[in-house]
């Protein structure tokens, strides 16, 4: 056993084509060792994750791939950043941390990287094909280009995202071996109302639910009857992949490995059988509100994953115009912004009292004012799990017709109780 | 005047510097993001049972780590700022936190080296001041 490299992969780690590129393959084949990989794969694409500025240390090795020469050797996009490079909204980032954030964008940019700053490529035009060999990092990036997409990706993370763009190379390890994809778990929503299903809310709930049950495995979801929408698959996954280690989900008849529940189990019986009662989703629902009782609101966090344009349509039909009593912060990337730009929707979005945050988003860089005791409202189960940790404030979860009508009323409204 | 009272061979997991300080043995698995403050290597995670105690400096016995794909990225910083441990003990290695030090030592900063051992080992080293050679050789020196 032992990694075996090819002569080429040996020639770039021993510097034939400069010192970045011979940095980043023999930190992929160090990671390869460390993870028992008899060998490297290429790779069709990359999305890094390591571009988030959380010390110095990351912009330094990212500046000394750039003065080694380094390019990526496969199409690279890039997560979400530290900073709104759009300037649409002010990131309360303070130097010297603010301008070695701002190097360490040069430097991704320097290596070849498309200035994409979303944590939805899949919804910006970068779709791998289903069954390639990808390195992409950001948990719910990885668990939808594995599991809607169906291309194959482990959970890279900082350093090995760009090592592998860099390189165009992968550990042969984890979800990139078909035997590894096979579902062993049965999460079985079919005692679950059809109207919940039917609900906006249903997705992130479950997803938190699954994640929290289902752990690092590889799991299928039965007794969904119609294919809910890419956008509540992006949901599901968020919430799964915050709560839990998950690399990839099927949903028999709605993703593509899983055409059938037996083709997801790969023929084989599953190891255990997960059957969701209406006791089960209404406590997951509850558990992602830290301020369950509370009838104060700061502010409302829409976008994590970054909005679509579909959910921006939905915020302005719910919106219709009216002018908001407490800020509603939008997430979404420049592809986005690109669109709504162009058809005069931002400016109207933002004359209600909605901001724009575009390339980032407000659990990984300080936005939200800073207040005790303030109570932020999302629909989003990934921002419910990460805001207490990260903004320090409390979280209530509603559906977004929820979210907003809080935002406009200036407290929080519960009325999909689904 | 110290002599060597107990030893344990690890297994080179990745090379680097020796290292001595007292053991740091966490009776749980660790996240190190979020778990461990990249600053000062305080262990910030306020359910873990060394909540408070510092990896800074420390022989650091690992039972277990909990996969964050960016526990590289602390430790990493911790050995840029300093704060990293004085050497690492694992029971089983975390490719992800070990590929902070694997790029540590591509920068050429002073990287600590980090071994495998049992877990069952561990105990005998809690409380004492450990020293860990570039061979993996784990030695306690009793004052």
């Amino acid at each position: 056993m032992g990694l075996t490299l090819t002569a080429e992969e040996r020639a770039v780690a021993d510097g034939m084509f400069g010192a970045g590129a011979a940095m980043a393959m023999r930190i992929v084949a160090e990671s390869a060792r460390l993870l028992g990989a008899p060998r490297l794969i290429p790779i069709a694409s990359a999305h890094i994750d390591g571009a988030l500025y959380h010390g110095d240390s990351g912009t330094l090795f990212a500046e000394k791939l750039v003065e080694g020469g380094a390019r990526v050797a496969v199409r690279s996009t890039l997560n979400v950043g530290a900073l709104d490079l759009m300037g649409c909204s002010r990131v309360r980032l303070e130097e010297p941390a603010r301008g070695m954030a701002r190097r360490m964008t040069e430097a991704y940019r320097r290596l070849g990287c498309e200035q994409s700053w979303t944590c939805a490529p899949y919804q910006a035009g970068h779709r791998p094909d289903f069954g390639t060999d990808v390195a992409w990092g950001e948990s719910n990036a990885v668990v939808f280009c594995n599991s809607v997409l169906g291309a194959r990706t482990n959970r890279y993370g900082d350093f090995l995202d760009i090592a592998s763009a860099i390189t165009g190379r992968a550990p042969d390890y984890g979800l990139h071996r078909p035997e590894n994809r096979r579902a062993t778990l049965v999460f079985d929503v079919s005692a679950l109302p059809t109207t919940f299903l039917a609900s906006e809310i249903a997705w992130p709930v479950l997803g938190s639910l699954y994640g929290r049950e289902v752990g690092n495995a590889v799991g299928v979801v039965v007794g969904v009857d119609t294919h809910p929408g890419e956008d509540a698959l992006k949901a599901f996954g968020a919430a799964a992949a915050s709560s839990g280690a998950v690399g990839l989900f099927h949903i028999a008849g709605v993703t593509p490995e899983a055409t059938t529940l037996a083709a997801a189990l790969g023929g084989r019986e599953p190891e255990a059988v997960i059957r969701v009662t209406k006791e089960m989703a209404a406590k997951a629902r509850a558990s992602l509100s830290t301020a369950a009782a509370s009838d104060r609101l700061d502010a409302v966090a829409i976008g994590s994953p970054h909005l679509s344009l579909a959910e921006f349509d939905a915020l302005e039909r719910l919106v219709a115009g009216r002018r908001l009593a407490v800020p509603i912060y939008a997430c979404t990337g420049r592809h986005a912004l690109a669109e709504l730009d162009r058809a005069g929707r931002r400016r109207a979005l933002e004359t209600s009292g909605i901001t724009i945050v575009a390339d980032t988003c407000v659990v990984v860089t300080p936005i939200l004012p800073e207040r005790l005791g303030a109570v932020l409202m999302t629909n989003s189960g990934k921002f419910a799990h990460y805001a207490p940790g990260n903004t320090g404030y409390a979280v209530l979860y509603g559906s977004l017709r929820d979210c907003v009508e809080s935002a406009a009323s200036g407290r929080p409204v519960f009325t999909d109780l689904a | 005047m110290s002599k060597v009272a107990d030893t344990a061979q690890g297994e080179i997991l990745v090379a680097g510097e020796p290292g001595s300080g007292p053991a740091l043995v966490l009776s749980a698995p660790i996240s190190f993001w979020g778990g461990v403050d990249p600053k000062s290597g305080t262990i910030a995670d306020v359910r873990h049972p060394e909540h408070g105690r510092s990896v800074a400096g420390s022989v650091l016995f690992l039972p277990g780590t909990i996969g964050s794909s960016s526990a590289s990225a602390v430790l990493l910083e911790l050995v840029h700022n300093g704060h990293a441990p004085a050497a690492l003990v694992l029971h089983e290695p975390d490719a992800i936190l070990l590929l902070g030090l694997i790029v540590a030592r591509e920068m050429g900063w002073r990287t600590p080296v980090a071994v495998r051992l049992d877990r069952n080992g561990f105990q005998s080293f809690a409380g004492k001041d450990v020293s860990v050679s570039t061979e993996g050789l784990l030695e306690i020196s009793a004052v």
